[in-house]
C-alpha cells in the first residue's frame, strides 16, 4: 500500500466536493474490494474520500412501490432487515449468500454496485428487478447502470447514495459459489416484475447481463421446467481455472432453474 | 499426595491461555528501537537469464540503507542453501544437486525467485525502492509441469541437468515384480495427478536478526519449525560463521505444516544483512509472498499397475511416478517423493513383490518440499485408489477384497517388500470398528433416498498405515541423509522439586506443552502444574532437530521419558542414602520412594531438595543437583494406521460435492491426551479435505504464472464445508517406542484423501466412472459425469 491522503467528509456535497477537488482521489465505503486492490498495489489513489461518516446512507425504508435502500447498507443490514424479508425476500437471502461474515459486515451495497465486478451479486439483482440507483446527482435505471467488466455509468465524482427496488410480484435467486472467493461461479436473478419476467445474470463473463431467452421462456411458464433443459451457447460465457464455459453455460439454466423453484417457494 | 495428570487425561491445552488472550510471542510482532525492515525484489519470470541489476535510484531514495543482490552474496564467498538429503538413483548414479543461491546467480528458476534484498528505514520505504530496482531479465520458455519438462526440447533449467532430472529413482525388487505381473489372473491400472498444494499456515514466515559487533553474536528470530538445524546449516554451510556465535529463535510460531522446516534463503539473507547494515533487520512476508515463496508439497504424475490372482490375492505391484521438485532442490525436497513414499506402497497388504521408479524432475516452478504428510498421502493415495479399481474390475466387493489382502494382527512384526518392518497394527480392527461407527449397514437405504431426491451417493474407504517417527539416523543415513534424526531432552528439577523440560521440537500448534507436562507428570509423580516446557532457542535449548514428520512425541516423548528414567535413577540413589537403605530395595512409585515392604519413604520433592542442599548426601560417589538430558535415537519408523469411511452426496447438476459423513478409527498407539490426538485428526482430515475436493495450486503452463496465488483463487477448506468427524482410536501399542506412542500429527492428512476420492468415485460409479482426480472440483466432476462412459439414462438403473 502507498501513501494516501484520508478525508472524512461530514455531507454527500462535501464528499462529492472532495472529489472533483483532489485529483486521483477514490470513495471507500466498506473497503472489502478497494483495500485489497490497495495492498496489492493495483491502484493508489493520492486520497481515500471515506464514506463512513455520510449520515443517513444506512437506512433501509419502506416505499410504496418497494424499497429504498441507502448506499452505505452493509451486506449483513440487508440480510436480516425484516422489511426486506417482507417485500424482497430474495434480496435479503442474496445480501447472506455474499462473501463471509467478515465482508458482510463491512461491505456495502453502494460499493458493490459501483464496483460492478463480473461476479457480484447484487447486480444480478438490481437488474432483475429494474432497480434505479441513485446518485447525488441523478438517477439511473439498472438498465443503463452496468456497462460491463468494473464499468458503470458513473461519473467521475459521482456518488451512490442509494438504490431503490421496485417490489416483484415474486422474485428468485441461485448461485453456485466460487469456494475460494464465494463470489457466483454463475447467478441468476429472476424476477416477476410489473414489466414482465425479467432475468439476470452474473459471473457468466463479462458483466451481469439480461438473458432474454430465459425470460421468454418464463413469460410462456414460470416454473423451473421452463428453463432448466433450455441450453445458452457456450460461446458466450468466460472459460478460467475456476469453470469451463461450457460448465458455466450449463449452470446458467440450473441457477435458472433453481432461482424459479425460489421465487416459488 | 500429589495428583498427577498423565497418560490417558485430557486437561485442557496449558498454551492456549497465552494464545487465546493475545499474549503469544511472534516474530512479526517483535521491534527493536533501531530496526530496518527489509523487502525482497522477486523475479516476475519464471525462466530468465539475469543480466544486470542496476540499485542506483533504489539506493538513492529516502531512508534506504543497502541494496543487496547475488553479487554481494559472491564477492562475501557466502554459500547456498545445502539440500539434507543426497538420494542415489538406479545403478547407484547420484542425484543432479545444482546450487540453490539465497540470491539469484546468472538465472532466475521461477516466479518470486529471490533476486535483490532492499533494506530502509521504514517498510514504506523499502517497498518503494524495491520498485526502484531495475532488474535486465532474458525471459526464456519455463516449463511447470512433469510430463512436459522430461520430455525431448523442454526447456532446461540447468546446463548441467539434462532433461531437467534430478534423479532416476528405484526402489524394490523390479524381476520378481515382473514375475508375478508374469503370472497375474488380472493386471488393475491407474494413472493419477497428485496436486500440487500450498501449505499457507496462518502466521507468514518472518524473520528478524540482529548483530552485536561487541562479541561478534548474531541472534536471528525466525517462524522455523527446527531453529537449532536453521543455526547447524546456516551457520556453517552459507554464512561461514561460527556456530556458538550465532543464537537462532523461534517463538511462538503459528502454524507450519512442513513449510517451516526448511533453511530458507530469507533467513541466511536477513542473518547477513544484519551485520551488513549495523542495526537489526526485519522482514514479514505477507500473503501473496508466502504463496510465491513458501515451499510447496505433493505434484506427482503416477502410473500404477497391480497384479491379482483369481481370487484377488495381490501379487505384485508396479509404480512410476514422476514428482515435481520445483526450481531448486530444498532442504529435504528429493527424500520426500522418494524414501518417504516408496516404501509406504506395501499399505497395509502382504502384497510380496513391489517395484516403484520415481523421477525426480525440476521445473519453472516454487521448490517442493515436505508439506504434511510428506510422501505417505501420495503413497496411500496410489495404493488405496488402486484397490478400489481392482475390486470394480474384478466384480469383488472392495471391502472384501481388503480383507482378503490384509496383514493379519498376528502376523506382526511385518517385513515388507520395500525396505519397512511394521512393529504392530491391527488394520482389520480399525476397519470392523470404523464399519461400525460410520453405520455402513445403513448405506443402502440413506443411497436410496439420495437418489430419490435427484443425488448421488458415495462410501469410500481408506485402510492407511503410514510410516512416522522421523527417524532411526543410520537408517535414513543409508537412504542419503546427510543428518541424525535423534532428538534431545534435557529434564531439570530445581530445589523445589518443580519442573523445566528443555527440549528440542518445535511447539507451533500441535499441544506439546501440555502433552510433554504429562508425560512428567506421570514419570514423576508430580503436579502437571509443576512442568513447563521450553523449546525453540539455541541459547536454552542443548539441541534439537525440530518438529515434523509426526517426531515429536515419537522421538522427542522418548527422550524425555529417557531422561526421566535418568532422574528417577538418580532420585533412587539419593533416597537410598537417605532411607539408609540398599539402592535395589528403593521403589518409586506416584512421585514416593520408599524402602520396600516399609513404610519408610521420601518424596520427590525432599529428594530435589536434598540433591540442592547436600548436607546428609553420598557426595563422594554422586553429584549435586538434579538435572538429566538424554538423547533418543528411535530403532524403527513407527507405524500409525487405521481405517477411514467416508460418505459424499453428489448434486449431479452442478457437481458439488457434500461430504455428509466422515469416520476415522486410527492406531496412534498409546494416546497420551486424546483430546489433542482427535484434534490432530480433525485438522488433519481437513487438510486432506481440502486436497480431495478443492485445493489446487495452478500454473499457467506458458508464463509459469501461479494462477491460483490469493485465496480468492486457491481454495482454503472452510469450516462450512468440514463434516461432523467421528473419530477414535484403536491403538495397538508400538513396540519399540518406551511410551508405545506411534504419533499422530499427520494421519488424518494422510488417509483421507483417498477415502474422500474412493466415496466420489463410489457415488459416480454406475456412470462408468472408474477415477476422479483431485481436487474433485463442481466443474470437474460435472466434466466427469459428461464424459461418462454409461449414458445416464441407462445408469438410473
Ligand atoms: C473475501 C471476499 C469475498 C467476497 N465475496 C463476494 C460475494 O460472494 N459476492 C459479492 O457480490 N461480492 C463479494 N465480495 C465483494 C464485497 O461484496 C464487497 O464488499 C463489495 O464488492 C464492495 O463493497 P465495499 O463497500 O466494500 O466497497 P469498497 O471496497 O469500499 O469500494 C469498492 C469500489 O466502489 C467505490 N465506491 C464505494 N462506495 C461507493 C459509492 N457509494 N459511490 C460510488 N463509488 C463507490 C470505491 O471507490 C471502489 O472503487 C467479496 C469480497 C471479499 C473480500
Amino acid at each position: 500500500m502507498r501513501d494516501f491522503a484520508y478525508h472524512q467528509p461530514a455531507t454527500v456535497p462535501d464528499a462529492v466536493a472532495l472529489l472533483g477537488s483532489v485529483s486521483e482521489s477514490r470513495p471507500i465505503a466498506g473497503g472489502m474490494t478497494l483495500l485489497p486492490t490497495l495492498k496489492n498495489r493495483l491502484a493508489s489513489p493520492s486520497a481515500l474520500i471515506d464514506l463512513a461518516g455520510l449520515p443517513g446512507l444506512q437506512s433501509i425504508e419502506e416505499r410504496s412501490f418497494g424499497l429504498a435502500i441507502g448506499a452505505l447498507a452493509r451486506h449483513a443490514d440487508v440480510a436480516r432487515s425484516r422489511l426486506v424479508a417482507t417485500r424482497i425476500p430474495a434480496l435479503a437471502r442474496l445480501a447472506g449468500s455474499i462473501g463471509d461474515p467478515a465482508v458482510r459486515h463491512r461491505g456495502t451495497i453502494g460499493g458493490s454496485l459501483a464496483n460492478n465486478d463480473p461476479a457480484a451479486d447484487y447486480p444480478a439483482a438490481a437488474l432483475a428487478l429494474g432497480a434505479r440507483i441513485v446518485t447525488n446527482r441523478r438517477e439511473i435505471p439498472a438498465d443503463d447502470f452496468f456497462l460491463g467488466l468494473f464499468e458503470t455509468a458513473l461519473g467521475p465524482d459521482e456518488l451512490i447514495t442509494g438504490v431503490v427496488f421496485p417490489a416483484p410480484k415474486r422474485a428468485g435467486y441461485a448461485k453456485l459459489r466460487n469456494p475460494a472467493s464465494r463470489y457466483a461461479v454463475v447467478g441468476v436473478f429472476v424476477a416477476e416484475t410489473a414489466n414482465g419476467i425479467r432475468v439476470a445474470m452474473t459471473g457468466a463473463g463479462n458483466g451481469v447481463v439480461r438473458v432474454p431467452e430465459f425470460e421468454q421462456a418464463l413469460a410462456t411458464s414460470f416454473a423451473p421446467e421452463a428453463v432448466a433443459h433450455l441450453r445458452l451457447a457456450p460461446d458466450d460465457f468466460a472459460s478460467d481455472m475456476h469453470a469451463e464455459a461450457a460448465y458455466r453455460a450449463h449452470l446458467a439454466s440450473v441457477m435458472a432453474a433453481r432461482a424459479v423453484a425460489d421465487a416459488l417457494a | 499426595m500429589a495428583t498427577i495428570t498423565g497418560v490417558g487425561a485430557a486437561p485442557l491445552r496449558k498454551e492456549d491461555l497465552r494464545f487465546l488472550t493475545g499474549r503469544g510471542q511472534y516474530v512479526a510482532d517483535m521491534k527493536r528501537l533501531d530496526m530496518a525492515i527489509g523487502v525482497f525484489v522477486r523475479s516476475p519470470h519464471a525462466h530468465a537469464v539475469l543480466k544486470g541489476i542496476d540499485a542506483s535510484a533504489a539506493l538513492q531514495a529516502p531512508g534506504v540503507l543497502a541494496v543487496l543482490t547475488g553479487q554481494d552474496v559472491a564477492a562475501d564467498g557466502l554459500g547456498s542453501l545445502p539440500c539434507g538429503w543426497a538420494i542415489t538413483g538406479k545403478d547407484g548414479v547420484p542425484m543432479k544437486e545444482p546450487s540453490f543461491p539465497i540470491l539469484a546467480q546468472g538465472k532466475v528458476r521461477f516466479v518470486g525467485d529471490m533476486v535483490a534484498f532492499v533494506i530502509a528505514e521504514s517498510i514504506e520505504q523499502a517497498r518503494a525502492a524495491a520498485e526502484l530496482v531495475i532488474v535486465d531479465y532474458e525471459e526464456l520458455p519455463a516449463v511447470v509441469g512433469v510430463l512436459e519438462a522430461v520430455s525431448d526440447g523442454a526447456p532446461q533449467l540447468y546446463d548441467d541437468v539434462p532433461g531437467n532430472l534430478c534423479c532416476d529413482w528405484a526402489l524394490g525388487d523390479e524381476a520378481a515384480t515382473d514375475a508375478a505381473f508374469a503370472k497375474a489372473a488380472h493386471v488393475a491400472r491407474l494413472s493419477l495427478i497428485n496436486n500440487r498444494l500450498i501449505g499457507n499456515p496462518m502466521e507468514p514466515r518472518a524473520a528478524l536478526a540482529e548483530y552485536n559487533p561487541g562479541n561478534g553474536h548474531y541472534t536471528l528470530f525466525t517462524t522455523s519449525q527446527f531453529p537449532h538445524v536453521v543455526r547447524w546449516l546456516m551457520s556453517a554451510l552459507v554464512l561461514k560463521i561460527p556456530e556458538q556465535k550465532v543464537r537462532v529463535v523461534a517463538p511462538d510460531v503459528g502454524g507450519g505444516f512442513g513449510v517451516k522446516q526448511f533453511l530458507y534463503g530469507e533467513e541466511a539473507v536477513i542473518t547477513w544483512a544484519a551485520k551488513k547494515v549495523g542495526v537489526p533487520v526485519k522482514w514479514v512476508s505477507d500473503r501473496a509472498e508466502g504463496f510465491m515463496s513458501d515451499r510447496q508439497g505433493r505434484d506427482h504424475v503416477t502410473e500404477a499397475e497391480l497384479a491379482l490372482d483369481e481370487n484377488g490375492k495381490f501379487l505384485g505391484f508396479r509404480v512410476h511416478t514422476l514428482a515435481n521438485m520445483g526450481g531448486y532442490l530444498s532442504t529435504f525436497g528429493p527424500n520426500i517423493p522418494t524414501n518417504l513414499y516408496a516404501p509406504l506402497l506395501g499399505g497395509v497388504y502382504t502384497t510380496p513383490a513391489i517395484y516403484c521408479n520415481v523421477k525426480v524432475v525440476f521445473t519453472n516452478t516454487v521448490p517442493v518440499d515436505a508439506y504434511r504428510g510428506a510422501g505417505r498421502p501420495e503413497a496411500t493415495f496410489v495404493v488405496e485408489r488402486i484397490v478400489d479399481v481392482a475390486a470394480a474390475d474384478m466384480g469383488i466387493d472392495r471391502v472384501e477384497l481388503r480383507r482378503r489382502n490384509m496383514i493379519p494382527k498376528e502376523a506382526y512384526p511385518y517385513q515388507t517388500p520395500v525396505l519397512v518392518e511394521y512393529d504392530s497394527g491391527d488394520p482389520v480392527g480399525c476397519l470392523d470398528r470404523a464399519e461400525t461407527v460410520a453405520d455402513v449397514a445403513g448405506f443402502a437405504s440413506r443411497k436410496a433416498a439420495s437418489r430419490a431426491a435427484g443425488r448421488f451417493r458415495g462410501l469410500g474407504y481408506s485402510t492407511y498405515v503410514e510410516a512416522c517417527g522421523l527417524a532411526p539416523s543410520r537408517f535414513a543415513g543409508r537412504l542419503g541423509a546427510r543428518g541424525g534424526l535423534y532428538e534431545s531432552a534435557t529434564l531439570r528439577v530445581h530445589p523445589t522439586g518443580q519442573v523445566t523440560v528443555l527440549i528440542g521440537t518445535h511447539n507451533h500448534g500441535q499441544g506439546h506443552e501440555t502433552t510433554f507436562a504429562q508425560i512428567v507428570s506421570e514419570r514423576l509423580g508430580i503436579p502437571f502444574e509443576n512442568v513447563d516446557i521450553v523449546f525453540g532457542d539455541t541459547d536454552k535449548v542443548q539441541f534439537g532437530m525440530g518438529t515434523y514428520g509426526s517426531r515429536s512425541l515419537v522421538v522427542g516423548g522418548s527422550a524425555l521419558n529417557k531422561a526421566s528414567d535418568k532422574v528417577i535413577a538418580k532420585g533412587r540413589k539419593i533416597a537410598a542414602h537417605l532411607l539408609e537403605a540398599g539402592e535395589q530395595d528403593i521403589e518409586f512409585e506416584a512421585g514416593v520412594f520408599s524402602v520396600a515392604g516399609t513404610d519408610r519413604t521420601k518424596s520427590f520433592v525432599e529428594i530435589a531438595l536434598a540433591a540442592y542442599v547436600p548436607h546428609n548426601y553420598p557426595l563422594e560417589v554422586l553429584e549435586p543437583g538434579l538435572e538429566e538430558q538424554a538423547y533418543y535415537d528411535p530403532i524403527n519408523f513407527t507405524y500409525p494406521g487405521g481405517a477411514h469411511i467416508c460418505e459424499v452426496e453428489i448434486d449431479p447438476d452442478t457437481g458439488v460435492v457434500r461430504i455428509e459423513r466422515y469416520t476415522g478409527v486410527d492406531d496412534v498407539g498409546t494416546v497420551i491426551n486424546p483430546m489433542i490426538v482427535e484434534g490432530q485428526l480433525h485438522g488433519g482430515i481437513v487438510q486432506g479435505i481440502g486436497q480431495a475436493l478443492c485445493e489446487a495450486a495452478i500454473y499457467d503452463d506458458q508464463s509459469g504464472q501461479l494462477l491460483s496465488g490469493s485465496f480468492m483463487d486457491y481454495c482454503m477448506p472452510r469450516a462450512d464445508m468440514s463434516p461432523h468427524m467421528d473419530v477414535s482410536t484403536h491403538s495397538t501399542p508400538c513396540t519399540h517406542t518406551p511410551l508405545g506412542v506411534k504419533g499422530c500429527g499427520e494421519v488424518g492428512t494422510i488417509g483421507s484423501p483417498a477415502a474422500v476420492i474412493n466415496a466420489v468415485v463410489d457415488a459416480l460409479s454406475h456412470l462408468g466412472v472408474t477415477h476422479v482426480d483431485m481436487p474433485a472440483t463442481p466443474n470437474r466432476i460435472w466434466r466427469v459425469i459428461q464424459n461418462a462412459t454409461l449414458p445416464r439414462a441407462l445408469a438410473a438403473e
